[in-house]
């Protein structure tokens, strides 16, 4: 590479006239084939071709292993959509994205104006609070797993402390989606804190001072300046978090895998489970295509809002 | 507060420690502590639970009420863990995936970043769209689809296959794109006077500057691959190709509650890695993090 560059140093300043430098633009123009070329190859592959191939399995009939793959036109849809159980996943994946969204979001803006304040080892408390969201959600799950044992984990201690009874956590149909529920926000809230601080820590100290003098107080203050300073950021975490949640497989697969009797099967595990448990590629591309249309209005809306955002500011 | 300011001292000493403690409301400050208290121990507290449960003895750790403290220290818990399954084989599985996979992404974000902000290309924005729209894609609704692919390339239970799904990377190159349209135009000129041609100048002039953003994308890239666990679930068939999430998993579904103690300890093999990761660079991971968000 480096031969190619010197010599066309060499031939540098104008005299040669055109050629040159229409040699010197294509030389550029495939450097850069050659850097962004692989990059975009793998995606092209391994995420786009993907969407257009999920699209074209939800209309066949297929086990990963028959050489004849037969379409089958509208069938899986009508075989998904059906089905009673298509409709208790649709209803777990709603409750677990709406319940770990509030609660992610309420949390971690509590937490988050907490922090904010000049408290003494704040950097070691949102350290503290950040670090589960980078350890491995299955080791996460396992250790989640001990805790709720109904007999020896430390749940149950504690609630026995106070008088309760522990429930069967992950083997029953009524704790185990809430279960889930605590393990996903306790593992991801520290996400939310942290944008969350940064956004409060962008809003200009000097708005606050005014109210201060014109009077107001800290309520008035939190709803006058706080929440719509936090808006852009709160939008950008919603949306974050709804699709996140979305994604949630690791401490489903570990913790419950799906169960007790699909109390805890949402969209995502079902995909897995007619992918490769029941070796159905056809119903799980309808999945597939399901899910990514509810991410794709999602995020439309994210763009859509961002750029009000951004014209609104411009205006400003 | 305000209020409070104007009320006559009850003390007239000097001391500004005195002064502060009647000028001030205490009271939010102590529930400020608190609760900074209370998020230490409800994320403190599962942590210390799994590392006291890998260190007592199987007998204690079936005992009802359970307890807080280990009466007897045992290490053997550890030992166990690791020949009840493949531990040291999932350490070479994890590592290599992580460190090559790793390797990969930040090439591809370096190469492409560079490429994007400065070389001369038709149309380069669309393909810059091309690939930051990617990041809209999540790798779970894509798995049949490079479950067949992959099949199809002969690479199921294979390294190059756990890692070909994900080392192609659009949150860095936008990261790196960022941060090198900040980079002073004049010093790449200025390299460029000098006779160095494009490949020098990434390797001399921008990758020294780029540093701190470089290494914030590495570290989320490994932390990342660690911890990924839907794929290689999928894609590995054999105990030894698994990598040390999906071990985690298999131990749990073997042992699981008859055996807390070496689950436990199998656990902390897993997680302790990225712990040590995490102590030393917490600042780079946080912030970059919180700056990825913000500047949008």
């Amino acid at each position: 590479m480096s031969v190619l560059t010197r010599s066309n140093r060499n031939s540098l300043p104008g005299a040669q006239g055109g050629r040159t430098r229409l040699q010197r633009e294509w030389r550029e123009w495939l450097l850069f084939v050659l850097l962004v070329g692989p990059n975009l190859a793998l995606f092209a592959v391994f995420n786009y071709w993907p969407l257009i191939y999920n699209f074209y399995l939800s209309f066949v009939d297929w086990n990963f292993l028959r050489e004849e793959i037969l379409l089958v036109g509208f069938r899986n849809y009508v075989r998904v959509f059906s089905a009673s159980k298509f409709y208790v996943i649709l209803l777990n994946t709603l409750v677990f994205t709406v319940a770990s969204c509030a609660l992610t979001l309420s949390i971690g803006l509590l937490v988050a104006m907490l922090l904010n304040q000049k408290l003494r080892g704040r950097n070691l408390v949102r350290a503290v609070i950040f670090s589960p969201t980078i350890l491995s959600g299955a080791a996460i799950a396992v250790v989640w797993a001990y805790i709720f044992d109904p007999r020896y984990g430390l749940l149950s201690e504690i609630l026995g402390l106070v008088g309760l009874p522990s429930p069967n956590w992950l083997t029953s149909t009524e704790w185990a989606m809430p279960a889930l529920i605590i393990v996903y926000v306790w593992k991801n809230m520290g996400y939310a804190v942290v944008i969350f601080l940064a956004g409060l820590q962008a809003i200009s100290k000097d708005l606050y001072e005014a109210a201060r003098v014109d009077g107001a107080d800290g309520l008035a203050r939190f709803i006058h300046i706080t929440l719509p300073g936090l808006s852009p950021i709160a939008f950008f975490l919603t949306v974050t978090t709804i699709l996140q949640s979305f994604q949630a497989f690791d401490i489903i697969r570990v913790m419950t895998g799906g169960g007790p009797a699909n109390a805890t099967n949402t969209l995502i595990y079902h995909l897995y489970e007619l992918g490769f448990v029941s070796f159905n590629a056809g119903e799980a591309g309808v999945i597939a295509v399901v899910l990514f249309s509810l991410m794709l209005v999602l995020t439309i809306l994210q763009v859509r809002y961002m750029d009000q955002q951004a014209h609104y500011n411009v205006r400003d | 507060m305000a209020q409070k300011e104007t009320t006559a001292p009850l003390y007239t000493t000097t001391r500004s420690r005195v002064q502060f403690w009647q000028r001030r409301n205490m009271l939010p400050t102590l529930l400020s502590y608190a609760g900074m208290l209370c998020i230490l121990v409800v994320i403190g507290l599962p942590i210390y639970w799994m590392i006291i449960a890998s260190l007592k003895t199987n007998q204690e750790i079936y005992t009802i009420p359970p307890t807080w403290f280990p009466r007897e220290l045992t290490f053997a818990n550890y030992p166990e863990a690791w020949s009840a399954a493949p531990f040291g084989r999932y350490y070479l599985n994890s590592m290599l995936t992580t460190v090559i996979g790793s390797g990969f992404e930040i090439f591809f974000a370096v190469t492409s970043a560079y490429a994007l902000v400065f070389l001369r290309f038709p149309r380069k924005q669309v393909i810059f769209i091309i690939l930051l729209a990617a990041l809209m894609i999540p790798p779970e609704i894509t798995i049949v689809p490079n479950y067949i692919t992959v099949a199809r390339l002969g690479w199921v239970n294979t390294y190059q296959g756990i890692m070909i799904t994900g080392i192609a990377i659009a949150y860095g190159t936008f990261l790196l794109r960022q941060y090198f349209l900040t980079l002073p135009r004049e010093v790449i000129e200025a390299a460029k006077v000098d006779g160095a041609g494009h490949l020098q100048t990434l390797w001399y002039i921008v990758l020294p500057i780029a540093q701190p953003a470089l290494v914030t994308m590495a570290l989320i890239s490994i932390v990342y691959k660690w911890n990924e666990f839907l794929w290689p679930l999928i894609v590995t068939n054999t105990t030894d190709m698994r990598t040390l999430p999906i071990g985690i998993f298999w131990l749990l579904d073997q042992e699981g509650v008859t055996n807390w103690g070496v689950v436990m300890a199998g656990t902390l093999f897993v997680i302790a890695p990225i712990v040590v990761i995490f102590i030393w660079a917490q600042k780079y991971i946080v912030e970059g993090i919180a700056a990825g968000a913000v500047k949008e």
